[in-house]
This record gives C-alpha cells, structure tokens and sequence, in this order.
C-alpha cells in the first residue's frame, strides 16, 4: 500500500500553508486586498490570496516520482488543504473567546472574520473554510495527474484570466476613450472584470496555449529557420523599430495618471541601472546609494530654485550637468576610504555613510543652506525653445532620454576593457589584482559612473516634483533600487526594467500593495536569492554561471557547451 | 610595480590626512569646550549624569552586540536582521504581556515577576523569530558566495519590521514601568536613575553567565570548535547546523533580554525601533573586535559612553548647533572610521585573511 504509506509531508506542508494563511490575515493583507476585485462578485486578490495557500499545498503534497497512486495522491492534497484551514479557523474562534484581541492585534477586524467565514456564522463558516480549502488542495494535487498537454493550456488560461482580472483597472484607464460605454459596462464590474469576460479570456487563453503547443511553436521556429540571414535581419530591425515606436507613443496611450506612474519607473530604472554598474558589474554591494540620488537632487533644487536658498539662479539645463558632476565627485570621494574594503564591510560602510548624510541634511548645522526639514521649494522647470516642461508626459520623454543614455553607457561599458575588469573584480579581487587589473581607478570608476546616474535621476526628480524634502531620500530607497535589480537579475540591463516593472510599477498601480512593500521586498529578496539567484531577466553570462554545477553533472553536455564555445 | 606602489601612496595618504582631521577636529572641540568655554556649561553633576546615561546606553549595545558578534564569529556573516530578533521580542512582550500585565495592575503590585514574565515572552519570541530566519534565510545559503546572504539578512530584516507592523501597527506602543522602578536611587553618593540600574546590573549578569556558559559548557565548546573549522567540527562528531541555531538562539535571547531593557529605559517600543540600535551594536560589536564577546562588551559601553558624551563635549566645542541631533552621526562616523583604520578592533583577533 504505497499510497498510504508516508502522510508526514502532506500533513507538514498543509499546516505550515495554514500557518502562512493565518500570517497573512493577521497582519492585515487579506482585508487589504480583499478591496481589489480580480473577477467582480467571484473573487477577490484577499480571497486569491487566502486561497491559494491551500492550492499550492496541495500541489506539493505529493510528487511524481514516490510512486503514489492518483487515489493517494488525492487523499494527500485533502489532508494538506484540510491542515491548511486548521489554523485560520482557530483564528476564528480565538476572536470569539478573547473579544478584545483588536487591541493587540489591530488588523483582526470584523472585516477579516467576515472574509474567513463568508459572512456566515462562526461555526458554519469555518465548516465552508474547510470544506473550501480541503477542495482547493484536491484540485491542487489532482492538477499534477493531468498529462503535460492539458496541465500547460490550463495554467496559462488561469495565469492569464487572474493577471487581467488584476489589472483591470488599468486597461480600463486605457480602454475608456476609446470603447463605447455599453461594451465597458459589459466587460469590467465596479473594480474588475465580470464573470464573463473571466469566461472569455481563460478559453482564449487556454485554446491559444494549446495550439501554440501543438503547432503554433513548431511553425514559427520552423519559420524563423527557413529565413534568409538578410530578411531575419531586417525583421529584427523592424521589431526594435516598432519596440522604439511603441515606447514613444506610449504616454499618448496611457494618458497623465499611467504616465506618472511611468515617470516614477523611469526614475528607478535610471538608479537601477547605475547600481548595477556597482553591485551587477563591479559586486561592490553599496547600501548608501541613495546618497547621490539626494546630491543630484539637491544641486538641481539650490541651483534653480527661486526659493531664498537658491544659489546662482541657473535653468533646469544649466543646472543638469552640475548635479551630475557634484554627484559623481561625491562617489568618487564617498569611494575613495573604502577601496581597501571588500564584501560585507563595504556594505555596511555604506550604508553607514548613507545615514551620516542623511543625519546631516534634516539637522540644524547644514540647515541655513538646504532648508533642513523643509527642504528646497518652487526648483526650476526644464525649458526647451519657449517649451516648459510641465505635464508628466514631458518629463517622460527627458526620462527615457536619460535611461536611453544610461542603457547606452552601460550596455558599452560592459562590452568594454573596463567592463571586463570590473567582472574580473566581482569574480576575485586578489586574482584580478594578479592579473595586472589597477583596483583603484576600477573601483572608482563603477562608483562615479553609478553616481553619475543616480545624480541624474535625482536632478530630473527635483525637478519634476518641483520641491525636495530630506525625508524622500532614506535607505528604503537604496533598499528599493537594490531589490529592483537583484529580483530582476544582477548584471543584466533587461533585468533592471523588468525589475523595476513589477517592483516600482505593480505596487503604484496596485494602491493596496502600497503598505506591504517593504515586506513583499524582504521576502522577494529572500525568495530570489533561494531558488532564483540568476534573477528574473539574467544576463546570460551569469546564468551559466549559476548553473554551471547543472552541467557538470551531465558530462556530455559540458563537452558540447565547450566544443561550442 | 612603481605604478602600484604610487597607486598604495596615495590613498594611504588621503587615508592619513582623513584620520588627521578627525583628531584635530575632536582635539580642538574638546579644549574649546572645555577650556575656551565655548558654547554652555555643565556641572560635574552634569557631565556624571551623561556619562551614566552613556554606559546604561552601552550596556543595551553591548547586549544586542553579542548576537552580530557570536554570529559572526561562527559563520563569517553581518546578520543584518539581528536588530530586528530585539525589535521583535520587545514589541511582541510590550503588546501582549506588559500592556496587560499593567492595566490590570499586577505589574505595579509585583514588578519582579511581571519583569520576569515579560522578558521570558521576549526571549521566546526573538528566538522563535531568529530560529525561523536562519532555517530560511541562510542555512539553505551557508555554501553560496558571501553577498548571498547579506542581501537575504537585509531582505529578512525588512521582512520582519514590515510584518511586525502588520500585526500591532505603526502607532508607537507605551511600554508600562512598574512604579518600584520609577525615580532614582542614590548609589555611593551618585544619583542614577533606577531603570538604568536594572539595565547595567542585567547586562553584567548576562555577560558574565553568557561567557562561563561558552567558556565551561559542552555546548560552548561545540560553538568554539565550529568557529574555528566548521569541517573539522563536524568530523568530530559536532552536529554543526544544531550548533549554529544555538549560537543564534542564544544571541536572540540577548536581543530579546535588550528589548526589554530598552522599553524600560525608554518607554516605548515601535516597530522601527531594531534598526538603529541594529547598526549601532554592530558598530559596537566591530568596535571591540568581531568575534570577541569581551570585545562586544567592551565596544558597546565605549560607543554608549562617547555617544553620550561627544556632542556636548566635542561637538558643542566646535560651535555646532543642535549638537544632540547628531548623536547618530558619532555613532556612524565611529562605525566608518573603525572599520576603516583598525577592522579587526581593540581587543580581535585579525580576521582579514580568515574574511578573504
């Protein structure tokens, strides 16, 4: 009796899911999103995030290779979903028996027990967790006795079905000038799509899944062999050309408030990219990163503020290469003492300097000269040919010029003897040395260059926020711009955007996210440096790296991987 | 070669002319200060009560020191989520022991149990949260380059500040003093505040149990041993992961003891409150010598002592206004400077070569 055999890791996963599901309800992230509809009157991101606990459980219960019959397998998803409702629904009753557990725990709301137990009474909602929980780990474990063919249509159906249930919100901001009102009305509910849309995009997504298995894959690749080197060179170039189109045209697209969010983006992929030039390129782990972000800022705000403050009175474009200049001397004199330092110290140096800064720019001593906790008010507006930059769409074409530029810059350093050296430093510093590599102007030059950068994120962010107050400028921002290229991977300039997408983006579209930040960061720098260490988007130098061990493993490949090399 | 040596010539001597001006500014701020009378003047009352305050303040950085300290010592790593094992236990034993323990006016009646209770709920919970981090965040990473897991202690740290202020809030929480400690006691003709003699008479204990408990115990030996070859250790038999949840269990239950003492002393506890009191025990820990239980000690009150002490000596010599506000400023500086010109600190052994 195989299948009867070993419940423990069932019977683990399922209570450590409902451990999970009770943290999340007890710090108040399923009220939260409970706000954000994903399918309108079905489900909502609190429930998707309840719930998905116990399917995932399930998932796991059990795997293909222990030789567990599909009745087992069953059996074990119900025990881990079951195990996963124990814990929420001790929640339940705990709230009964300790009335006043609001007064410690301040997110165990009405409006949470209400969630948990469908707005039933205690007992009959806590039978409905279970049961809906106990269900959801049998789909969870079922899904894995499905063939591949239909497992991956299903998926991608379900992927796609909750990321436009998501965001919905935007594709109507999008959608709304465009489309009459009866077809809005019919497609999204008051805060995500209707049911029936849910309907339309899962078969669409699953049948487009399915044919593109089955053939659709099969015949672009086949496509793409049979081209002549010419044609596929000019069909690449059509692509980047539209990719270039699609950017430049895309703040039309969007309209003022999608824009914004994008401004904001811009700005983090500029920092992003200038500390992947420290931290990918170099593996100099600097903490205090903010610090130039603040100088560039401050130089623009002294520079052209007509406040009393301002020093000098120049234009948004006089003022520019000043701040850059200012924040680039600051890295390199910031870069100067801890040349000497290696790994975790320097970090911590940093982050040390960082502070001191910070200290300084809100105390009394430096008030007199940059407005201490007031900061610097009415900073100058770039001006081009009688042309103000005011809208957020104008400051989204200087943005993408500035990321433009820093992508340009990065993307030939690397490629240069200068960005061979500085991964010669990130492999070994001592055997870099060896090779003749100078370390000190190495080092300080992956300091200034990421300075430089950051000073000019900061110079455009003064500017486009017209006043700058010390407080914007602490670690969670160095902490941000860290985990934006670490999740999207280290060293790789794609991965930087998409980081900076889904860390800085999601989060300012998605308002309910906005007090969890910190704490979907923590876990999803913990969660990529465990099974993802490459990153979202690697650079496909680091990749191998990482999966050299793979390799080694497979001798022949190895062979086949240097032969080609 | 000549190029290089150039190269070593001149940082060394920015390096030089750095550390020069740091003396000269300090020289100078304190003479000012104390002979030209610039800025106000203090009584020796004065300047005792800031020193007392500056060594009940080491004594909380020497008690958070220990945990980076031992950690360090064992794995090579900053665990960079340490500030938040205190954070944790002071904060979980204020909301749901002290908070209740006062309004129900059992604290006020029997202050040496309540004390007790909470701070059992505050080593509990630091090492719960300490245990859960190590098993996650970096016994799966022990292998991996050394940044792996740095970033995965900052992403811990935030992690645990972030849910803990999901779970009480963002408010700041009022931790309650029994009335048998409110006030001052008068102590060989010194007036100290009685907090701050439960927290210096505390850390002494701690300390002095925590080093026979390394130095006579099994188990301290088994910590030893894995510092010095985590291989070798395990030959001998040392069930090395059993000893490293130790070592951070036992740092945490100094964090937790800590966060108790820093309710006292201050008052309040918030969910923020782990990071600063982090950084500076680690500059504290680095201060003595990492890796060095004396050390931390040491550290600790030499950090709380000059904290205390410099911006009315120093800083209010050279004319500074608002010298108070850059108390955290000293504390930083120390860290850099420290880290800078003698890494391996006052009392450690050199580590450069071990780190490398």
């Amino acid at each position: 009796m195989a299948q009867t055999a070993n419940f423990s890791k069932a019977v683990r996963l399922g209570l450590i899911a409902g451990i999970v599901a009770l943290s999340v309800s007890a710090i108040g992230m399923v009220q939260t999103f409970d706000v954000r509809d994903i399918i309108t009157g079905v489900l909502t991101l609190g429930q998707l995030l309840l719930f998905s606990t116990a399917l995932i459980a399930g998932y796991f219960s059990w795997q293909k290779g222990e030789g567990v019959a599909p009745v087992g397998a069953i059996l074990r998803g119900l025990v881990a979903g079951l195990l996963t409702a124990v814990p929420p629904i001790a929640l339940i009753f705990l709230t009964i028996i300790w009335p006043g557990i609001r007064n410690s725990f301040v997110n165990v709301s009405a409006d949470l027990i209400e969630i948990l137990t469908f707005g039933q009474t205690p007992v009959v909602g806590s039978l409905m967790l279970l049961v809906v929980m106990g269900v959801l780990g049998v789909i969870g474990a079922a899904f894995d006795l499905l063939p591949k063919r239909i497992q991956k249509p299903l998926f991608s159906g379900l992927l796609w079905t909750l990321v436009i249930g998501l965001l919905s919100e935007i594709l109507l901001l999008i959608l709304r000038p465009y489309t009459p009102r009866a077809v809005l009305n019919f497609l999204f509910g008051a805060k995500g799509i209707t049911p029936i849309t849910a309907v339309i995009i899962f078969i669409l997504a699953v049948g487009i899944s399915a044919w593109w298995d089955a053939q659709g894959k099969q015949a672009m690749q086949q496509r793409r062999a049979e081209m002549a080197p010419a044609k596929a060179k000019q069909l690449r170039r059509l692509n980047i050309g539209l990719g270039v189109a699609f950017v430049l045209i895309l703040p039309v697209i969007m309209g003022t408030y999608l824009t914004e969010v994008a401004d904001i983006v811009g700005t983090f992929i500029l920092m992003g990219l200038g500390l992947n030039i420290v931290v990918g390129f170099a593996g100099l782990l600097d903490l205090g990163y903010v610090a130039f972000f603040a100088i560039g800022a401050y130089v623009m705000g002294l520079l052209t503020t007509q406040g009393d403050l301002g020093v000098g009175g120049l234009s948004f474009w006089a003022a520019l290469p000043f701040s850059v200049l200012a924040a680039t001397l600051a890295g390199i004199i910031l870069g100067v003492p801890v040349l000497r330092m290696r790994g975790d110290y320097l970090a911590i140096v940093t982050l040390g300097f960082g502070e001191i800064i910070r200290v300084l720019v809100v105390s009394d001593l430096l008030k007199p000269y940059i407005g201490g906790a007031q900061g610097i008010l009415q900073i100058g507006k770039p001006e081009a040919m009688g042309f103000v930059f005011v809208q957020p769409e104008h400051y989204y074409y200087l943005i993408l010029a500035g990321c433009l530029l820093a992508v340009f810059v990065s993307w030939r350093f690397r490629d240069a003897r200068i960005g061979r050296r500085w991964m010669a430093l990130r492999e070994d510093e001592d055997v870099a040395e060896a090779m003749g590599i100078r370390l000190v102007s190495t080092k300080l030059m992956a300091f200034a260059t990421g300075a430089a950068f950051s000073g000019l994120a900061g110079a455009i962010f003064a500017s486009r926020l017209s006043s700058i107050f010390p407080h914007s400028f602490n670690l969670l921002i160095s902490i941000n711009v860290l985990s934006l290229i670490i999740v999207g991977g280290l060293g790789s300039l794609p991965g930087v955007v998409v980081g900076a997408l889904v860390l800085v983006g999601l989060p300012e579209l998605l308002r309910e996210f906005a007090e969890y930040r910190m704490l979907l960061y923590g876990a999803l720098l913990i969660v990529t440096m465990l099974l993802r260490p490459e990153g979202l988007w690697p650079s496909p130098i680091r990749r191998r790296e990482l999966h050299a061990a793979d390799i080694d493993h497979r001798p022949d490949d190895s062979e086949d991987a240097k032969s080609m090399a | 070669m000549s190029q290089r040596f150039k190269e070593i010539d001149f940082i060394g001597v920015f390096l030089w002319v750095f550390r020069a001006v740091i003396i000269v500014l300090v020289i100078y701020g304190t003479v000012a200060k104390l002979f030209l009378g610039v800025g106000n003047t203090y009584t020796v009352e004065i300047w005792v009560d800031f020193l007392i305050s500056g060594l009940s303040q080491g004594s909380l950085y020497a008690l958070i020191a220990l945990g980076y300290t031992m950690v360090y010592g064992i794995l090579f790593m900053i665990n960079f989520a340490h500030g938040e094992f205190f954070m944790s236990g002071a904060i979980t034993s204020t909301v749901l022991v002290a908070a209740y323990l006062s309004a129900s006016g059992f604290m006020d009646s029997q202050p040496v149990i309540s004390l007790l209770v909470i701070t059992a709920v505050a080593i509990t919970t630091s090492i719960s949260v300490a245990l859960l981090t190590e098993r996650i965040a970096y016994r799966p990473l022990r292998r991996a380059p050394r940044l792996v897991p740095l970033i995965t202690a900052i992403g811990a740290s935030f992690f645990w500040q972030y849910f803990f202020r999901g779970l009480f809030g963002s408010a700041l929480i009022p931790f309650p003093v029994p009335e048998a400690l409110q006030g001052r006691w008068t102590i060989l003709g010194l007036e100290f505040l009685r907090t701050r003699v439960v927290v210096m008479a505390t850390t002494i204990i701690a300390l002095v149990s925590l080093y026979l408990f390394i130095q006579r115990t099994k188990t301290g030996k088994a910590i030893r041993a894995v510092a010095e070859d985590k291989d070798v250790a395990a030959l001998m038999g040392i069930n090395v992961d059993r000893t490293v949840s130790i070592t951070f269990a036992i740092g945490a239950a100094m964090a937790g003891v800590a966060g108790v003492l820093w309710g006292l002393v201050f008052r309040q506890v918030h969910f923020y409150m782990g990071f600063v009191p982090g950084i500076k025990a680690f500059t504290a820990a680095v201060f003595g010598g990492i890796g060095s239980i004396p050390g931390a000690a040491l550290g600790g009150l030499l950090l709380g002592v000059i904290e205390a002490v410099g911006p009315p000596l120093f800083l209010e010599g050279l004319g500074i206004a608002g010298a108070h506000q850059l108390k955290d400023v000293i504390a930083f500086t120390m860290l850099v400077l420290v880290l800078i010109f003698r890494p391996q600190g006052l009392i450690g052994e050199k580590l450069a070569e071990k780190k490398a």
